[in-house]
């Protein structure tokens, strides 16, 4: 698989540490009422899709910046590469 | 009909046309008990279990392809029990010994063969670690035995004894474990399900169940509504797909693990080899061929198929363990989708919903299980409550804090 990283280009993915869904951007609240149960849902439970999935991708060999890819689980199509941090700015975290 | 040394001789010089089918192909009826969803080697011998020792008889397998065309037509059919933690060891061990007898019990050849599997060490500390894993596994009533260099020599004379990165120090020998053949075990299951009454209806997927108040009472599927008191899904590899459905999201993520065998060669591997440090593990199949595999890719896929580097990856920690096999050609590579769970141990548990069971997580290690997982999900389903050997497969762990991690890595599913 070719990952094309937003600042490098096409980088290929033996270069990278997968992490897994980009759901994990999403931090829960720890001051939430209900912060044990979302914590559990947020670390150990997945939509594992047979399709479109946004993950986390660390180029670890390179600038190591994460990546959030968008890739089809079924076909390993990669349709969209972003900074996380970018999409992590964009959903209101301050960093 | 029962298979005899006398009527493989008889059909032999009668032409083999006497030979009838294994198994029916019934039509679903409208109402079972107790539905299976999933004619892999675990599906089969849940309901093979619940037919032969929990006496239902209203029973059946749905699958939606042929039976066997999931992962337990597509893994290195190794059985072991091997395991440290309490809640796996005897499960495992259970395993085994019913893979010891299951040829007499089924009354067909599944070609287990207890070769010996034998787990490589290259220092002091994995030395001890190993020594403590074979005093758990013989606390669970497993058998090992801690092999020194020269005993490891004895056997497999060719390893590189003298690598500078990973020099072999001993092994942990567990001489009862060994292969099995997959189909076999299929196959085996299958036919004698069939003959205790039980229906396995195939190319018929499960494309929705029927759920309400909490209650599921059956299925839909592509051949049309199957009503069931209890629906027990096991379809590893595809849980989440499957359980999707029932509005649950799992603690599991979708891997391919990938496994390659080579050309025919004359015997020269006698067991099983684990070179954990290197990411390989191989054995010699009956034909000769050498079949060997690492690690998951890394990724979550819903393909069968891995990428090349992981396959290189796994032929240089092979060359590395022994270079002999450097001119071997690989024939065929394959990938199966493994259902890999957040802490690398499966599951066997009620759901929220009522009558609606769940079978999966076994990440790259469910062949081994097939007979003791069919078992302990047939006394689930049967009696509500859980097999003493499977009490700790809760899909609830993670909450309640019992997570069973062999590996000791944490809530990262490609690592374990």
């Amino acid at each position: 698989m070719i990952i094309n990283h937003p600042l490098l280009g096409p980088r290929d993915a033996s270069e990278f540490y997968y992490l897994g869904d980009a759901s994990l951007i999403n931090r829960p609240d720890w001051q939430a009422e209900d912060a044990i149960a979302q914590f559990h849902d947020y670390l150990y439970l997945r939509d594992n899709p047979a399709g479109k999935h946004r993950e986390l991708w660390y180029h670890e060999q390179g600038d190591r910046s994460w990546l959030v890819v968008t890739r089809d689980t079924t076909t390993h199509e990669i349709t969209k590469v972003e900074l996380a941090r970018d999409v992590a700015l964009t959903g209101g975290q301050d960093k | 009909m029962r298979y005899s040394a006398a009527k493989i001789l008889w059909q032999g010089l009668t032409g083999n046309r006497g030979w009838k089918s294994v198994w029916r192909e019934p039509q679903p009826k409208s109402e079972y008990d107790i539905i299976v969803v999933g004619g892999g080697g675990h599906g089969l011998a849940t309901a093979y279990y619940l037919a032969k020792k929990f006496g239902h008889k209203n029973i059946a397998v749905l699958e939606k392809g042929w039976i066997g065309s999931g992962n337990v037509g597509r893994n290195t059919t190794i059985i072991r029990s091997n395991y440290l933690l309490p809640g796996n060891g005897p499960f495992y061990e259970m395993s085994m010994k019913l893979w010891e007898n299951l040829e007499q019990e089924l009354n067909y050849n599944a070609m287990v063969s207890q070769r010996g599997v034998v787990y490589l060490s290259h220092s002091d500390a994995q030395r001890d670690t190993l020594a403590r894993r074979g005093n758990a596994m013989r606390l669970a009533g497993a058998d090992a035995v801690l092999l020194d260099e020269a005993e490891v020599r004895k056997n497999f004379p060719y390893f590189d004894y003298d690598n500078a990165r990973f020099p072999i120090t001993g092994g942990l020998l567990q001489p009862r474990g060994g292969t099995a053949r997959h189909d076999g075990v299929v196959w085996g299951y299958a036919r004698a399900a069939d003959q205790l009454g039980v229906d396995i209806i195939q190319n018929c997927e499960v494309t929705n169940f029927l759920i309400d108040n909490g209650v599921c009472s059956g299925v839909e599927t592509s051949r049309g509504v199957i009503k069931a008191k209890k629906t027990a899904v096991c379809v590893a590899g595809s849980s989440s797909k499957v359980m999707a459905k029932a509005n649950m999201r799992l603690p599991i993520e979708s891997h391919v693990l990938q496994a390659y065998v080579t050309e025919g060669l004359k015997p020269v591997i006698p067991g099983v080899v684990v070179f954990g440090a290197g990411h390989f593990y191989i054995s010699q199949s009956d034909k000769g061929g050498l079949v060997f595999g690492g690690d998951v890719d890394g990724y979550n896929t819903y393909a069968q198929r891995g990428g090349m580097p992981v396959l290189e990856h796994s032929c240089e920690g092979g060359v590395a363990l022994m270079p002999m096999i450097s001119r071997a050609r690989v024939l065929r590579t394959w990938g199966g989708l493994v259902d890999m769970s957040m802490d690398g141990s499966p599951f066997i548990d009620k759901t929220a919903i009522s009558g609606l069971y769940f079978n999966g997580g076994w990440c790259y290690g469910g062949f081994k299980a097939t007979p003791a997982s069919g078992y302990c999900y047939a006394h689930l389903i049967a009696k509500d409550t859980y097999h003493p050997n499977a009490a700790a497969y809760r899909l609830d762990r993670y909450l309640s804090g019992r997570m069973l991690d062999e590996r000791g890595v944490g809530a990262q599913p490609n690592l374990h």
